[in-house]
């Protein structure tokens, strides 16, 4: 190697100009990643926001402000997720026969690759801990998180994998092997670019923040509620978000393992998963399972938990069958850990390993089955509302009760093996993932907005949403499980003409079409309450007629959540004191304990980062930078002992009252 | 309004703050053993598969008694099992935690097993061999 090109691979690794992208649409895409950011930074700039920023939200440990960020950042990346999807229906409807569509093959794979990473990880589990930071605090009464710093770290290293995944449109590629990169494909000969290293190195920071943010809220749930709310008499929503941060915490690691074996694989020469050198990709495969049938679960989970409270709330009815509730997420948090290999019968293992994962596929449909039913009951000789939260959710039912049945229909082996990697499948977990998960996102976010922001969403605008949603997903998916009858695969870039496929994906394309004006319609929401927010506005901190504790607090909540320590004796326990008119003796005002700001959680997850980028491009000097960033930015903030403060009794009450007036509440 | 704004908000010091949560039983000492022990244990593993030389059946019983001490050292110096009296949160975790871990591993085994019982899988050798002739590896 000569001189200038060894100073260069030293210092550049394996960065060098090659890595701008190659066609037309490529620099469309990366030319938008960087204009985007520019222009908000533009914006800050001209509107002087800078410090508001930094102060408000960057350096920020509030649960709230964290779970309004994971939101942010989360409906973001849909609309990422979203353009993607858009690249990926043209290219179907047209691409049969002697058309060849608007994209190469690779750039082809490479973007549904990138949609579905992006739409699991960073759509899906952001808005998921988004709500959960939002709303298990104020649940429970608890002011706080078990461990705030700790809570701003994870929200950080899913923004630091996000930012990564999208460094990629701007240099380099990304992976071309579909969302979970089985190998040998995934692995270095097959791969050679750095498009599957982005993959694993966004997932691995994003994973340990989601790890991290899971043993904060166990820790959290178990330890913080407020006197007298005993476990039976947690909300259902805490219940489930306590089953699927089990399973974040059981699950995780085994993919942040998963995916460190592919990296030496890759960047040392090692053998875990590469089929010479005795190396087995089946195992790769039976691993990122093993995780991979969890996540579905801990996805699903606070979906379920969301429906409960709407449910209950909108039927004016306390929720049917609470225990039964309680034990359905028990057994499905088990289940969930015996039931991975349905993911590849199709490997060749006997029909004993298949017939007990079929069976155990059954049963847990059982348990989910027995949801569906509490929440019907629940609904059954309620006093209904029919708002959109609610429209939301009989959306869901329908939906998630046909992939549902498709999915028991797959747990059969032998079905299996004819629909395995078809666009059945692909239907099914559409289904399961946009109508269970993120039709149960639009429903909370609807419901619990008033309280976050202090007002409420335009009701018209949210139902023409809602119809736009279903139709348009109706018609996108339902295609797609008949395409999949007649054989034709998943991420398909091209077929021939003769197959008959093309109305089909014509029709598909025209409801992914509709889904888009949904999303329009939904953006077009936002800014209409954004403007009439005056007209909208919650004073009453109670806006539904809720039942759990967060409804106690004015809306939008201070950042103090509850003026005083809540008083909980029953389930459900604000709908009681309003029932009971409790007049009880009046509380006095108490010192309150709250967590200081601090920029260092940025800070670590910057370290991580840079680390990320580097091991990506093998710049092994950046990565040292990086990883000595994290480890010092972490001593640095162990040693700080005063990372709290009191707000005094007396300034609480001056502030509560403030607020009371503001609210017109008199208590 | 912030949290920072607040005028009459007051600093608390650690110590008055924290220190009474501090649980006792958990000092320095136990980490930083248990950390070298990760450690000793992790690279000894890795030896013994390099330079071990030893059988493979040998191997696998060696290194699933470095992996399940690994546990151990773990479950005392980290998660300090044992420390204190064990309310029945902590050992219902325990539990569930050893169950999942029974099934994954257990499970795998099994798949794995009967997976390469089926396949007739080949020995190292073939299998390279094979893969060199259908693409020039
Ligand atoms: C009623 C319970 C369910 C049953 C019986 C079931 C069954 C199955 C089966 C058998 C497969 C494998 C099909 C194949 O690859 O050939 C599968 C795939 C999948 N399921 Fe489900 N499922 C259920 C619930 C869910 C839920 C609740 C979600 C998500 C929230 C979900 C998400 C997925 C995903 C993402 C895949 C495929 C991933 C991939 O191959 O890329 N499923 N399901
Ligand atoms: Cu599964």
């Amino acid at each position: 190697m000569s001189g200038a090109a060894y100073f260069a691979s030293f210092w550049l690794g394996k960065l060098s100009l090659k890595a701008l992208p190659p066609s037309a649409i490529q620099w469309f895409g990366a030319s938008l990643m960087i204009l985007v950011p520019l222009g908000i930074a533009l914006l800050l700039s001209v509107t002087h926001r800078w410090k508001w920023l930094y102060h408000e939200w960057l350096t920020t440990l509030d649960p709230k402000k964290i779970g309004v960020m994971y939101i942010i950042v989360a409906l973001a990346m849909l609309l990422r997720g979203g353009a993607d999807v858009a690249l990926i229906k043209t290219q179907q409807a047209l691409s049969a026969g002697s058309n060849a569509g608007i994209l190469s093959a690779s750039h082809f794979q490479q973007i549904v690759t990138a949609h579905g990473t992006i739409m699991i990880f960073f759509v899906a589990m952001g808005l998921m801990f988004g709500l959960i930071n939002l709303l298990v605090p104020l649940q429970i009464g608890a002011r706080d998180v078990a461990f705030p710093f700790l809570n701003a770290t994870s929200f950080w290293l899913f923004f630091g994998g996000m930012v990564l995944v999208n460094i990629s449109l701007i240099l380099g590629d990304f992976a071309a092997t579909g969302w979970l990169a089985y190998p040998p494909l995934s692995e270095l000969h097959f791969s050679p670019t750095v498009g599957v290293d982005y993959w694993i190195w966004s997932l691995e920071i994003a994973g340990i923040g989601s790890l991290l943010a899971a043993i904060n809220f166990l820790v959290t749930i178990l330890k913080m509620r407020v006197k007298g709310m005993n476990f039976m008499k947690m909300p259902m929503f805490v219940w489930s978000v306590l089953g699927s941060m089990l399973l974040v915490a059981f699950a995780f690691p085994i993919l942040t393992v998963t995916l460190t074996l592919l990296a030496l694989d890759r960047d040392i020469g090692t053998h875990f998963f590469t089929a010479t050198g005795g190396g087995n990709m089946m195992m790769y495969v039976n691993l990122i399972w093993a995780w991979g049938h969890p996540e579905v679960y801990i996805l699903i989970l606070p979906a379920f938990g969301v429906f409960s409270e709407v449910v209950s709330t909108f039927a004016r009815k306390r929720l049917f069958g609470y225990p039964s509730m309680v034990w359905a997420i028990a057994a499905i948090v088990l289940l969930s850990f015996i039931v991975w290999l349905h993911h590849f019968f199709t490997m060749g293992a006997g029909s004993d390993v298949n017939a007990f994962f079929g069976i155990m596929t059954m049963v847990i449909a059982v348990p989910t089955g027995v949801k569906i039913f509490n929440w019907l009951f629940t609904l059954y000789r309620g006093r209904i509302r029919m708002a959109s939260p609610l429209l939301w959710f009989i959306g869901f039912v329908v939906i998630f009760t046909i992939g549902g049945m498709a999915g028991v229909l797959m747990a059969v082996p032998p079905v299996d093996f004819q629909l395995h990697n078809s666009l059945f499948l692909v239907a099914h977990f559409h289904m399961m993932i946009v109508g269970g998960v993120v039709f149960a996102d639009f429903a909370a976010i609807t419901y619990w907005f008033p309280k976050i922001f202090g007002f409420k969403l335009n009701e018209k605008l949210g139902r023409l949403a809602f119809w736009l949603w279903l139709i348009g997903f109706l018609l996108s998916f339902v295609p797609l499980y008949i395409l999949g009858f007649m054989g034709a695969t998943r991420r398909l870039n091209h077929y021939s003409a003769s197959l008959g496929w093309q109305q089909l994906f014509i029709v598909s394309a025209v409801g992914a079409a509709i889904i888009g004006m949904a999303v329009g319609v939904q953006i077009l929401q936002f800014a209409v309450s954004i403007y009439q927010r005056k007209a909208n506005r919650d004073k009453t901190g109670d806006p539904w007629d809720g039942r759990s504790l967060e409804w106690s607090t004015p809306s939008p909540v201070p950042f103090y959540s509850f003026a005083k320590t809540p008083q909980v004796s029953t389930r459900d326990a604000f709908w009681e004191a309003k029932k009971q008119k409790q007049t009880s003796t009046p509380q006095p005002y108490e010192d309150i304990v709250l967590t200081k700001n601090s920029p260092l959680a940025l800070v670590i997850a910057g370290g991580a980062l840079i680390f990320a980028f580097a091991v990506v491009w093998h710049i092994w000097w950046l990565a040292i930078v990086g990883l000595l960033i994290v480890i010092a930015t972490i001593i640095l903030r162990s040693m700080d002992e005063h990372t709290e403060y009191i707000l005094s009794a007396s300034e609480v009450e001056r502030l509560d009252r403030a607020y009371l007036k503001a609210g017109g509440l008199s208590k | 309004m912030s949290a920072n704004d607040t005028a009459k908000a007051r600093d608390v010091s650690y110590d008055v703050l924290v220190s009474a949560h501090q649980p006792e039983n958990v000092s320095l000492r136990g980490y930083v053993i248990g950390f070298i022990a990760s450690i000793i244990l992790t690279l000894s593993a890795y030896l013994l598969t390099r330079h071990g030389g030893m059988s493979k059946g040998v191997l696998v019983v060696l290194l699933s008694g470095l992996a399940f001490s690994q546990f151990i050292v773990q479950l005392i110096y980290f998660l300090h099992i044992g420390k204190e009296f064990a309310p029945r949160l902590k050992l219902m975790m325990l539990a569930f935690m050893l169950t999942v871990v029974i099934i994954l591993v257990g499970g795998s085994l099994w798949i794995m097993n009967n997976l390469s019982h089926r396949m007739n899988m080949p020995s190292v050798q073939q299998m390279t061999n094979y893969m060199k002739s259908q693409d020039n590896l």
